[in-house]
């Protein structure tokens, strides 16, 4: 994929106090033709915000956004339609709580993509498996742990043959083990070929995992470049304190 | 101690409280001459049940809409619905009765046959105002992330109310529901001012058919709480049954 984005700007006003905050200001964007696009940044930066945009969550307030040359709907048909070729993972509270991992997976396979009961049935087996997830396939979210649940939630945005996937920071309402379970499923996704948009507090990870970073911050990205590159060379003040402060910790 | 020991012994003291009250009065009870109006309490048991349900089915689907509407972004729909809440719940079922059939049905030129059917109707949009904020309490509880991620797998609005909002609202509410109508088969016995022959106007009837009163009351307490008992009871079952269910 490669993604063009110009003059992004994003602002939500408080519908009771009628403040304005401004979280995208005039962002600009253009990766190189890759597999994996990884944003970093300070909390409140915009990466969500941006994320949100990116998956046809919200519309933004100006600016452009296009994946491989074709921008993004800006009506909510065209936004429907988009969703249902891409997917997207939240930090927390994917799953549908009233139904079992396996009826999750299933859900939008047959209301969404007009598939029977059966064929999505099969659709889903092998996946499961592979993903060590077929045990608990008859839980309901309650009873999985936060990393089975996060990797369900992968695989559910996985099962529909998306274009590509959007990844809020899925990995930061968990402990360091499910970290790395949920980690360990999003490497084998780059290995097998997936395209993604990944937010993530991981360094480490995102160092491994990334075509390019960007840095997110000020409702900004004042740097982009590939992983090598962006933590040896990058003198971007706020990339350099940004960076600093996350070793220290 | 075993709770249902102490259900028994609380049941206990209380039974020897009102004998002992009946003893100290000195009554002289009279049932056989209210047995013989067995028939007309049955009937009226029968038809309380049948409204009871009537109420019920139509005041959850009012109560649903006006929920919605309460959460509508248009303010003229949410300031419509607000006011038919805060307008029932704050004057008497006797009053929106009388009104009810005396004012608007009389004006609509509504026949005497449908007396019963307005009665229903009255007694339903009364419950609904309540079932309003029970739904719109638990349409409330459903998390924006659920929202989002009924959106973001590509359902439309009503797909996402449907198959994700919906179902989780009902398993939130349902406890709180069946108390309501707990409630709703009490507020039935206030049909008897319209002379819809319910289980309350025939003890009415029998009262002063006979001029038993408490022969003719007493039943009448008993045969709502041979209703009222096993909801509260479905109600707290219904509670714990989906208290796990919460991711």
């Amino acid at each position: 994929m490669n993604l063009a984005i110009h003059g992004l700007v994003q602002r939500f006003t408080d519908p009771r106090l009628g403040t304005q905050a401004t979280v995208l200001d005039g962002l600009d964007l253009v990766t190189g033709t890759i597999q994996a696009l990884v944003l970093i940044g300070p909390s409140g930066g915009g990466k969500s915000t941006l994320l949100r945009i990116l998956a046809g969550l919200d519309v933004p307030t100006a600016g452009t956004v296009a994946f491989n040359g074709a921008p993004l709907p800006r009506d909510e048909h065209g936004l429907i339609s988009y969703r249902r070729t891409v997917g997207t993972v939240f930090q927390a509270y994917n799953l549908f709580p009233h139904l079992t991992a396996m009826q999750n997976l299933l859900l939008p396979l047959v209301h969404v993509h007009g598939l029977s009961e059966a064929e999505a049935y099969d659709r889903v087996r092998e996946p499961l498996d592979r993903f060590g997830l077929a045990a608990h396939a008859r839980k309901r979210p309650a009873e999985l742990s936060g990393g089975q649940k996060q990797r369900v939630a992968i695989l559910r945005a996985l099962v529909v043959r998306p274009q590509r996937l959007f990844l809020d920071e899925p990995t930061s309402a968990l402990d360091p083990e499910m970290t790395g379970e949920v980690l360990d499923m999003i490497g084998e996704l780059k290995a097998a070929g997936t395209q993604f948009v990944l937010v993530t507090h991981e360094m480490g990870f995102a160092r491994r995992v990334a075509d390019e970073i960007a840095f997110i911050a000020d409702g900004e990205c004042p740097a982009l470049a590939p992983p090598g590159e962006f933590f040896a060379v990058c003198r971007e003040p706020r990339v350099v304190s940004f960076l600093e402060r996350v070793h220290r910790a | 101690m075993p709770r249902w020991l102490a259900h028994l012994i609380v049941l206990a003291l209380l039974a020897a409280a009102c004998g002992w009250a009946c003893a100290s009065l000195d009554m002289t009870w009279n049932w056989g001459i209210v047995w013989e109006y067995r028939q007309a309490f049955w009937k009226g048991w029968w038809t309380t049940l049948g409204l009871a349900l009537a109420a019920l089915l139509a005041s959850s689907l009012i109560g649903l809409a006006a929920a919605v509407m309460l959460r509508s972004r248009f303010a003229i729909v949410e300031a419509v619905a607000r006011v038919y809440v805060e307008l029932i719940r704050g004057t008497p079922l006797l009053v929106q009765l009388l009104v009810g059939w005396y004012v608007v049905a009389a004006a609509l030129h509504v026949g005497t046959g449908y007396r019963t059917a307005v009665g229903v109707l009255v007694l339903a949009m009364f419950s609904g105002a309540y079932m309003a904020e029970i739904f719109r309490g638990g349409l409330d509880a459903i998390p924006k992330a659920q929202v989002d991620s009924a959106r973001a797998i590509g359902l439309t609005r009503w797909q996402a109310f449907r198959l994700v909002i919906f179902p989780q609202a009902v398993r939130i509410v349902l406890p709180s529901v069946a108390g309501q109508l707990v409630s709703l088969i009490k507020d039935s016995s206030l049909l008897s001012v319209l002379s819809i022959g319910e289980f309350t106007f025939a003890a009415r009837n029998v009262n002063s058919a006979t001029y038993s009163t408490l022969e003719s009351y007493l039943p009448l307490a008993a045969g709502y709480l041979a209703l009222t008992l096993p909801l509260s009871a479905l109600s707290r079952w219904l509670e714990r049954r989906f208290r796990y269910e919460a991711a």
